[in-house]
């Protein structure tokens, strides 16, 4: 068997404005073909207006395990949210 | 439908006295719902029973383009054909989808395809039938891609979360599938005796094998039991099997067309249609490789992959030789 092309994770835009979203991933040998073979894959029914690639080996996410311990900090600050503040009903515009 | 020969490697299922601790952790996240994600830790068995169920699903969306393929060059008419060769691209579409689904899990690309090639893995049972004529494309679509919808429908609420957004996704297309195939014996069945005839004829064919797709009852199955509790296989074969005649039936009769099944006669009692047997020595000879276009499916791809080879080598040169260059000017 040959080598194998690498992987690409493949992110679509669905309308301007929006944010790319993960849909998926593909082998390609290089960009160029990541993108067309993109097109091909994943926006058969016009799912999108722009495609990002990025070599799979790129892209580095946080570990599962480290969850509770990463995303501590924001538990416990309930006063980031608006609602936090309950503001007087003659109040308008706040 | 994609289990067919996936074993779960244990003799039982687990009881929960028998869990180490992340096994039970890991079992009450399913319980919870909660999506498996490939980088999450898991049991050897789960992730094998994985790489294996959507490595055949794979295969199946890939093998499966070969039956319709045979009938592009002579669909009745322009529109019939672009039709059918938006419903091919669509099936390597899903067959791509998968083969990274089972890639986040430990295995390569190159390795499924080996397995493939060397009989170690299975595609579904119905593709080793041959497409005999037109009516036979209709036949598909509509019997097929439906019981492949009833299968799939459930699987998007599996716990690998990688499987069942791709299961979404799949479902989404796969309706234009089924309605191009009823639309298909919807002309046929309306038009000159010699194209009902020919729908019929493509009906006593294919409806039994569609019935096999779902698999034997797996009352008894060590395999589909564990499946069950780890949320990877939601409702049994049977199960599946009669939701797909209960609402094919009525699609067949609007057809004007006869089930070719004497014993078809709908249970008031159950709620159900009760179908006469099905020949499980053909489904097993089928899948042991003696059906009709095995040998032929099998070397086709093997074909297609070795003649491809200069194509994926060529690629990968051409990108290191323009890499290399732009590193030179770069420097």
């Amino acid at each position: 068997m040959s080598s194998e092309w690498p992987l690409w994770e493949v992110f679509i835009r669905s309308q301007h404005g929006l944010a790319h979203k993960h849909v998926g991933s593909l082998h390609a040998p290089d960009a160029e073909m990541a993108i067309k073979n993109a097109r091909d894959v994943y926006t058969r029914r016009n799912e999108g207006i722009s495609i990002w690639v990025a070599r799979s080996a790129d892209i580095h996410a946080s570990s599962p395990g480290d969850r509770a311990a990463l995303f501590e900090p924001s538990n416990d600050k309930v006063y980031r949210h608006p609602t936090f503040f309950p503001m007087p009903e003659e109040v308008k515009h706040i | 439908m994609y289990a067919q020969l996936v074993e779960t490697g244990l003799k039982q299922v687990q009881d929960v006295a028998e869990m180490t601790p992340e096994e039970r952790a890991f079992q009450a996240r399913i319980d919870a719902d909660v999506k498996v994600e490939p980088k999450d830790w898991m049991p050897e068995a789960y992730r094998r029973t994985l790489i294996r169920q959507i490595q055949q699903h794979a295969h199946s969306e890939i093998v499966g383009m070969l039956p319709e393929g045979n009938w592009i060059t002579r669909a009745p008419s322009l529109a019939r054909k672009a039709i059918l060769m938006a419903k091919v691209q669509d099936e390597a579409g899903h067959g791509l989808y998968l083969y990274c689904a089972a890639e986040t899990l430990g295995v390569s690309r190159d390795q499924m395809i080996a397995d493939l090639h060397a009989g170690k893995v299975k595609y579904s049972s119905i593709f080793n039938y041959p497409t005999l004529t037109w009516a036979d494309i209709g036949a598909i679509g509509w019997l097929v891609d439906g019981a492949a919808i009833m299968n799939q429908i459930p699987l998007c609420r599996c716990s690998f979360g990688p499987y069942a957004r791709a299961m979404v996704r799949v479902c989404k297309e796969e309706s234009f599938h089924q309605r191009q195939g009823y639309d298909i014996m919807l002309t046929l069945c309306r038009g000159t005796p010699e194209q009902k005839a020919m729908a019929q004829d493509a009906l006593d064919r294919w409806w039994w094998p569609s019935l096999m797709m779902f698999g034997p009852s797996d009352a008894e199955s060590v395999h589909s039991a564990q499946s069950a509790r780890w949320k990877i296989k939601l409702l049994s074969n049977d199960e599946l099997r009669q939701r797909f005649v209960d609402q094919t039936v009525p699609q067949a009769e609007f057809l004007g067309l006869r089930m070719p099944d004497d014993k078809l006669v709908w249970n008031d009692a159950r709620g159900h249609y009760d179908f006469g047997p099905i020949d499980w020595q053909e489904f097993h000879e089928v899948i042991k490789g003696h059906g009709p276009c095995n040998r032929d499916r099998l070397r086709t791809r093997v074909d297609a992959w070795e003649q491809g080879a200069w194509v994926r080598e060529a690629a990968l040169a051409h990108a290191e030789k323009r890499a290399a260059r732009e590193a030179k000017h770069a420097a």
